[in-house]
């Protein structure tokens, strides 16, 4: 379960504050599938990065499983990320001159996973996101963005998280490997993760159970998505 | 983070540039490689001298004339330039001084000497028969100076094997020929084997004559250049040493030691002299590769930094992935010390071939030894570690979420 207690989020650039979030409350809990939605600048990147422990709100909580997320050092977040998180960041973040494999092995690195186990997990999560297995190889500024986008996902998944945080996974596919995405995204929540997914399109948030508009750093609504809902009960 | 991840992260990030890697590497190899061929020469400088000293015998005693310098500076001061000692005194040591097993009072000088159609020019020295047991001297042909012909003022010579390579050629027996030293006709009586000292100090490169005959024919003058003698062990060296001083006071009449006209040097003095000459000059040479090397090092840290600076994003996508604090620095620490270490071992290789080229086309001869080599690679470990330490330690303490906003 996270929880966020009014949280703010104001950059300061010298004498520039730049506030983005003003005051974020909502809980998520273990097994739901959320969207968050709302216009570009409205600070959903900024509060997906504090829900997965790389960033930390100017004031307000943010709770994790009951913890506070900034009582941890830089170390203990990390190893929180590693055990518990997979994220997919709006911009990929893939090692440019690594193989896809590699990349998506890369967690399981710091997790102290021996090379044979690593490759075959890395293997699966890379087939689970629709990735063409004749890719592994190559290097990942050799790939499309789709596929740079399918791997990040990839990766996101290698580790086994309980909590998935998504920034925009669909944004560069075509629809019908959208939708391959969003049936592992979909897959992955019946096994009991927790899937929290940022997008602007209304037709990938309605596969979401929940749906929270943001706008000016403010939630503006946070409701069911009863077809959704309905649909599966 | 397990060891092998670790090297192989490691491997993969230094091959990636590999022009960089390979100039950073270049520095140290230079660093290392120049620390090793200086040290090498030093050393060889060292242990030639030390062996050219030991070469002219053991146990010796080297009266010569001239004021007493402190040591050091007395190794050649004023050799052969005063004329202070004369036969009489070699004779009076030899009847009074005890603990002595040989003494070889000896003039020298160099001259040009011709034989058939050949020239050279060498130091000619006069002897007596001791000289061969004070300078183990021994006979490849012929037969050395007799106490027969040292009072005959007979004019036969005994050559250094150099000598008798320059004057009748390579390996040949020049025996019952004659050579013109200083326009005076001398046989050839002898050949001694080689020693194999090399430079100023060569004891091949040697023609010996008896002593009187030198001083009637040659230099004209009853003087002599030098006193040698062997003491019986190295244990009586300083009571020789002291007894021959006060003997030679004696005899020229001198009561203040500190106006002695002449020094006695004990071998294992001059030994001491010239090694804290040569242990200077290695130092010297050292140091002056030691700065390559800290240019080297420079040059990693360099690297290093530049590379943190880079791979800003890459550091934040690690630590967003579960990578700690320690797991960033080891990487960053890794790639320093595998580039200072893939430096180190082609430099030793380097320094190894340097100081081979040096002693095969200069004719110096080099030392490479364990200690210089293990310096060298502790040294660039060290460089590692201290030149790669600051950039890993900046790498890590990175808030993941601004390093992957780094453009
Ligand atoms: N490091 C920063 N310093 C100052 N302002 C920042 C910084 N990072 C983000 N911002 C600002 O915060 C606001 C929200 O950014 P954020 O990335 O969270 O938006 P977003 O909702 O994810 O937008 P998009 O849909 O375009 O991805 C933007 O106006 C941006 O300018
Ligand atoms: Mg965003």
């Amino acid at each position: 379960m996270i929880e966020c207690r009014n949280i703010t989020k104001t950059y300061k650039n010298g004498d520039m504050e730049t506030p983005v979030l003003k005051g974020i409350t909502f809980t998520v809990n273990n097994g739901e599938y959320v969207a968050i939605m709302g216009p570009s600048g409205s600070g959903k990147s900024t509060l997906m990065h504090i829900l997965g422990a790389l960033d930390t709100p100017t004031l307000g909580q943010y709770l994790i499983d009951g913890h506070d997320a900034s009582s941890l050092t830089q170390d203990e977040s990390a190893d929180f990320r590693m055990k518990k998180i997979g994220f997919v960041f709006q911009a990929f973040n893939l090692l440019p001159r690594a193989t896809v494999l590699r990349n998506v092995a890369l967690p399981l690195i710091y997790a102290g996973v021996p090379k044979e186990q690593r490759e075959q997990r890395a293997k699966n999560a890379l087939k689970a996101a629709g990735m063409d297995e004749a890719r592994f190889k190559y290097l990942s500024n050799q790939i499309s963005g789709g596929q740079m986008q399918r791997v990040a996902i990839a990766r996101a998944l290698v580790n086994n998280p309980s909590l998935l945080l998504a920034d925009e996974p669909t944004g560069n596919l075509d629809s019908k490997t959208g939708e391959i995405v969003l049936a592992t995204l979909e897959k992955l929540n019946e096994e009991g993760r927790t899937i929290v997914m940022i997008t602007h399109e209304p037709d990938v948030a309605a596969h979401a159970k929940r749906i929270i508009m943001l706008r000016d750093g403010l939630i503006v609504k946070d409701e069911i998505n009863k077809d959704r809902v309905i649909s599966t009960t | 983070m397990r060891i092998t991840d670790l090297l192989e992260e490691t491997y993969s990030a230094v091959t990636v540039n590999k022009v960089r890697s390979g100039l950073t590497v270049l520095g140290i190899v230079i660093g290392i490689g120049s620390v090793i061929a200086m040290i090498s020469v030093g050393q060889g400088a060292q242990s030639s001298i030390q062996s050219s000293i030991q070469s002219i015998g053991s146990n010796l005693l080297v009266v010569t004339p001239g004021a007493q310098r402190v040591p050091g500076a007395a190794v050649s001061a004023g050799r052969g330039s005063a004329q202070t000692l004369t036969l009489d005194d070699a004779s009076a040591i030899d009847s009074t001084v005890t603990n002595i097993t040989a003494i070889s009072p000896e003039v020298s000088r160099r001259y040009q000497v011709t034989a058939k159609g050949t020239n050279t020019n060498t130091s000619v020295v006069g002897g007596e028969p001791d000289y061969a047991t004070v300078h183990n001297v021994t006979m490849d042909l012929g037969s050395f100076i007799t106490d027969q012909s040292v009072t005959a003022y007979s004019k036969v010579a005994v050559l250094g094997p150099t000598t008798r390579d320059d004057l009748f050629g390579a390996g040949t027996d020049p025996t019952g020929q004659t050579v013109k030293i200083n326009k005076v006709d001398f046989k050839v009586i002898g050949v001694t084997v080689a020693k194999g000292g090399t430079g100023f100090n060569n004891q091949d490169d040697v023609i010996i004559v008896p002593i009187t005959t030198a001083q009637r024919f040659l230099s004209g003058q009853t003087y002599v250049s030098s006193i040698n003698i062997q003491a019986q062990d190295s244990k009586s060296m300083s009571d020789v040493q002291q007894q021959v001083t006060d003997l030679l006071l004696a005899r020229h009449k001198i009561s203040d030691p500190t106006l002695a006209d002449f020094s006695v040097l004990n071998q294992a003095d001059i030994l001491a002299a010239a090694s804290s000459v040569t242990n200077t000059f290695t130092f010297l040479l050292a140091a002056i590769a030691g700065i390559s090397l800290l240019v080297g090092g420079i040059g990693i840290m360099n690297m290093m930094l530049t590379t943190v600076t880079e791979r800003t994003r890459e550091i934040g996508l690690r630590k967003a992935i579960g990578g700690k604090n320690r797991d960033i620095t080891l990487q960053f620490l890794a790639e320093a010390i595998m580039l200072t270490l893939i430096g180190g071992i082609i430099g030793t290789a380097l320094g190894w071939i340097l100081a081979w080229g040096v002693t095969k086309f200069a004719g110096i001869a080099t030392t490479v030894s364990l200690s210089s080599v293990l310096l060298a690679f502790g040294v660039s470990a060290a460089i590692g570690l201290i030149f790669g330490y600051y950039p890993a330690s900046r790498a890590a303490k990175l808030s993941p979420i601004e390093a992957l906003r780094y453009e």
